[in-house]
């Protein structure tokens, strides 16, 4: 089966949907790799390196879209001005196509890809579950996204990201507010904190909480108690008090504040305007906005899709294309996410795509499927995150049993064992010989202070322990050496023997004790 | 004047044994605490010779001789691999002493016992026996497990816990017969045959545990010889055997108790045995799938992380794989990153048995860390290498409150930004439970033979 890769016609789209170092691995799998001639030129990937990692690459135009079987694209198909053609009508029946095609947001492309009778996969519906992890492209490109938004702030940002002491003063580093800790979200965290930032970082979802502060970054919380999870791991509405404190949180933050990452998106909806023109008002001259919800409308009043404005004496970033601002990069992951997804498609591995409608991934993803329209999918069980959410609940409390118990167990059980020995003593103490009482004593005594003795060995030294143990209880050769003197042979024989055994004991003991204890080095 | 100064030496070689095992508390009093010890053992065998033994002084070198050589040999040889085998096989000769002694001190005793005396020391005999009898065959058996000679496999015999009662029963009713018996022979023969029940059960006791409980069944072994040799100690009223061993019953519980601890079981149901051979936990409830990786992509992933931290597991002693484990160590310190280990207490067959492998390997004991101290690290480590372990990391001991490993301290690796598990196959651990960890968005599976894998990787690290 032959797989193409047309040129992206979008107005500045720099992505390519296969990248030439997947290729090798897609050609593994028993496809064919056909590529159109400049496909990857705004990625910087020349036909050369396609060529040189064995895809074959067609003249520029529609010969892609006429060979190929399966067509893989990063953007929907559409209009091109340039060649006066609209993608779709290059489409044949039984042809795949793989794409964003964010089929909430465009009925009529599902409505014009079923008439053509093709099978579309949508990388945008890949379900968000854990084994899909590897072919969710959106979080690829979140992630691109979110670093990107940091180098654009660095970009119109006028000063340091890090605090410096130089010879020259002292640099204060920036500070940057980060709203929404999703996987753009951490990513811009990652980068800033790595660029030396101070990065505070907000999220509705408070289980992000550990994730933000793993990455070096403070979670502003609010003194307010409501959950934020929505389906499938994103965010969902919340309450208007919820709001207003939010509100009050981000009016605070924005007056210390130098740089604003906004990326609060809830499925489905217009992006909620969480930034008023009023604390653009009262952020320092110089400051940046930038807002990766500006496709949805973005999260600050001011802004403008596919500009940087300057209003109130702060840049607002509002570009749409962040992943395809890093080409390169974006598209390397892209083509990975796609890579991963025909290991599903292609489960024999011989060259043949199989859409299997019973795979949950699978079926999420396909939109249309020979010419029928299969969007949405049918609603399965309830979404994961509310479901984890217990046991995560459960983890601390279970470890905090986990510790204390032992200790209980120790304590607790203690004072009747301590009166039953006690009560055993004394009861020894009416009926036995005293001969029998003093050695008791030297047993009872010699097991107290073996029990602090003992305790006190470093677990690491426990096999030496072990063993010197062993050569120590090869003390019993002392009962052999009292018996050797008897009269009766069988007797003297017991007892040879027994010394025998017990030097063996005594030399194996303690020279392996030697030698185990002569490796432990710093 | 001879009485007295034995005692003296006796209290002497008390003292050093018990400094010997107060210098375990750190690796650098060890060695001097081993050397204290041997002292000790000097000072007990010559005092002992020259009061009680002088005439048999060519019987006692001639046997010293041969077990000192044979003892010599065989921990010179033995690998550090081997090491739970070793110490198996020496509670064993413990046992076999404690048994012949008791015989021989029955057939012709120190002293004459009348009344009372006589009683207690009869009632000591049988103890001593009878505890030197289930020390014996249980180390042998535990022996033949470690060296696979015998299958770590739990043995379930129908009605083994019944079977074990009535032994128990019998061996109780043998003790009054052998408290009645009028005459000498009679108390042999019932000292006899009860012996040959305590080797039954000792044998009995051990086949039932499995091979990943072999720390307890060892811990608990290592206190039973030492119970052994204190029961000796009383029969013939000598206070340095009763001292020794009580030092050495209370440490192999201390151990026992630790190591039921980090299992998160009780002492009574590891000795009851047949863990792990039950239940488990569907597979099917875990979501997402597993994700291997290949040699190439770990190096790449160790170059480019500060913080490794290794977590061994009885795979590493199985695969001999420590010394490539301590080469990665160096070559990633060297690149400056910084490598530490998790040694969780049950890891490996006995004790502190993944200490003295990576010692032997040259791992500096510094960066060898117990779970307790590493765990608070972990979600600030770039890459946790999982080698050969698998219920010591899996987190449904913390998350899945009906799973048979629940409650069960574990190395909380999975916080870690990435974790590789190197292992031969998807098969599930000794607890029969499968690993969620395996399942987890930032595991990497990585398969292969431990020391052939190892070795690949410290060619391409650095």
């Amino acid at each position: 089966m032959k797989i193409g890769v047309p040129r992206e016609i979008h107005n500045n789209e720099r992505r390519v949907a296969v990248a030439p170092e997947i290729v090798p691995s897609i050609l593994e799998m028993g496809f064919e790799v056909l590529v159109e001639s400049g496909a990857g030129e705004l990625a910087n990937y020349t036909d050369s390196a396609y060529e040189s990692a064995g895809a074959t690459v067609l003249p520029a135009g529609t010969a892609v879209w006429e060979n190929a079987d399966a067509i893989v694209k990063v953007r929907a198909p559409e209009f091109n001005e340039s060649g006066q053609y609209d993608e779709i009508d290059l489409l044949s029946s039984g042809q795949y196509l793989i794409a964003f095609l964010w089929p909430a947001q465009n009925p009529e492309i599902l409505q014009s890809l079923s008439e053509k009778g093709v099978s579309a996969i949508s990388m945008d519906a890949v379900p968000r579950i854990s084994r899909a992890q590897k072919l969710d492209a959106l979080s690829s490109m979140a992630n691109v996204a979110g670093y990107r938004a940091v180098v654009e702030a660095a970009q119109h940002f006028g000063r340091f990201f890090s605090g410096q002491i130089t010879a020259a003063g002292r640099v204060a580093p920036a500070k940057i507010m980060i709203i929404g800790a999703g996987v753009a979200g951490l990513s811009a965290i990652g980068t800033a904190t790595s660029l030396g930032a101070i990065v505070r970082a907000f999220d509705t979802r408070p289980e992000v909480k550990e994730q933000v502060e793993s990455m070096g970054a403070e979670f502003l919380e609010l003194d307010f108690a409501e959950e934020g999870s929505g389906a499938g791991g994103y965010a969902k509405v919340m309450s208007k008090e919820f709001i207003e404190a939010e509100m009050a949180l981000f009016a605070e933050q924005a007056e210390e504040v130098d740089i604003i990452i906004t990326t609060a998106l809830i499925p489905g909806r217009p992006a909620p305007k969480l930034i008023t023109e009023e604390m653009v008002r009262s952020m320092k001259t110089g400051s940046v906005i930038v807002d990766l919800a500006a496709e949805q409308g973005g999260n600050c009043e001011l802004t403008q899709p596919d500009a940087a404005v300057y209003s109130h004496g702060v840049t607002i970033i509002g570009y749409t294309d962040l992943p395809s601002r890093l080409p390169s990069q974006s598209s390397q992951m892209y083509a990975s996410n796609i890579r991963n997804f025909f290991d599903d498609l292609c489960p024999d591995k011989n060259g043949e795509i199989k859409i299997d409608m019973d795979d949950e991934v699978i079926r999420g993803a396909t939109v249309v499927h020979n010419g029928e329209i299969t969007w949405p999918p049918p609603q399965k069980e309830p979404p994961p995150a509310p479901v984890q959410k217990p046991s995560e609940q459960i983890a601390p409390s279970q470890t905090a049993t986990a510790e204390v118990e032992p200790e209980k167990k120790k304590f607790k059980i203690g004072p009747y064992a301590f009166g039953l020995a006690l009560a055993a003593i004394i009861g020894l103490g009416l009926y036995a010989p005293a001969s029998f009482l003093t050695h008791f004593t030297v047993f009872v005594l010699a097991i107290f202070v073996g029990w602090h003795v003992i305790w006190n060995v470093t677990p690491s030294l426990h096999t030496p322990l072990m063993s010197v143990t062993n050569a120590i209880s090869g003390i019993i050769i002392v009962g052999a050496l009292l018996e050797i003197g008897a009269v009766n042979p069988y007797v003297k024989a017991l007892a040879a023997i027994s010394i025998l055994i017990a030097s063996v004991n005594i030399f194996g003991g303690f020279l392996v004790t030697q030698r185990m204890l002569r490796m432990f080095k710093k | 004047m001879f009485e007295g100064l034995i005692n003296s030496l006796y209290i002497i070689a008390s003292i050093f044994f018990i400094l010997s095992l107060g210098g375990l508390s750190h690796q650098t009093s060890a060695v001097r605490g081993n050397i204290l010890g041997i002292l000790g053992m000097i000072l007990a065998v010559c005092g002992t010779i020259a009061a009680k033994a002088v005439d048999s002084i060519g019987i006692i070198v001639a046997m010293m001789a041969v077990g000192g050589v044979f003892g010599i040999i065989v921990s010179m040889r033995v690998q550090m691999t081997a090491m739970p085998q070793l110490v198996a096989i020496l509670h064993s000769l413990v046992g076999l002493a404690a048994v012949f002694v008791g015989f021989a001190n029955y057939i012709e005793p120190l002293h004459e016992y009348v009344g009372v005396e006589k009683v207690v020391h009869e009632v000591e005999i049988f103890v001593g026996v009878l505890i030197g009898a289930i020390t014996f065959t249980g180390s042998v058996a535990a022996f033949g497990k470690l060296q696979g000679l015998i299958s770590s496999r739990p043995l379930m015999l129908p009605a083994r816990h019944w079977l074990n009662l009535i032994i128990a029963i019998v061996c109780i009713w043998l003790g009054a017969e052998f408290l009645g018996s009028s005459d000498h022979q009679t108390g042999v023969t019932v000292l006899l045959i009860m012996t040959l029940l305590a080797f039954v059960l000792g044998l009995h006791l051990v086949l039932a545990i499995g091979g990943a409980d072999m720390p307890v069944v060892i811990s608990m072994l290592n206190s039973y010889s030492g119970w052994a040799a204190a029961a000796t100690g009383f029969m013939l009223e000598n206070d340095l055997l009763i001292l020794v061993g009580a030092l050495v019953g209370s440490s192999g519980a201390i151990l026992s108790y630790i190591m039921c601890r980090a299992m998160n079981r009780h002492f009574v149901s590891v000795i009851l045995g047949g863990f792990g051979t039950t239940g488990g936990t569907a597979v099917g409830s875990i979501e997402g799938s597993i994700s291997e990786i290949n040699v190439d992509e770990v190096a790449g992933l160790l170059s480019s992380s500060d913080s490794v931290v290794i977590v061994p597991g009885y795979g590493l002693a199985v695969a001999h794989a420590q010394h490539p484990v301590a080469e990665l160590t160096r070559k990633l310190q060297d690149s400056g990153k910084q490598v530490r280990f998790a040694i969780h207490p049950v890891a490996g067959r006995m004790p502190g048995h993944m200490n003295v492998l990576l010692a032997e390997a040259k791992v500096p004991y510094d960066i060898v860390e117990e779970m307790d101290e590493i765990n608070p690290d972990m979600p600030a480590t770039d890459i946790v290498m999982v080698i050969g372990a698998n219920d010591i990391v899996n987190p449904s001991a913390q998350d899945t409150p009906d799973s048979p490993i629940a409650g069960m301290p574990v190395i909380e690796v999975w916080k870690a930004k990435h974790t590789i598990v190197l292992k031969r196959s998807m098969a599930s651990g000794y607890a029969g439970v499968d690993n969620p960890l395996f399942y987890k968005g930032n595991n990497r599976m990585f398969f292969g033979d431990a020391k052939d894998s190892l070795d690949k990787l410290v060619s391409m690290v650095g």
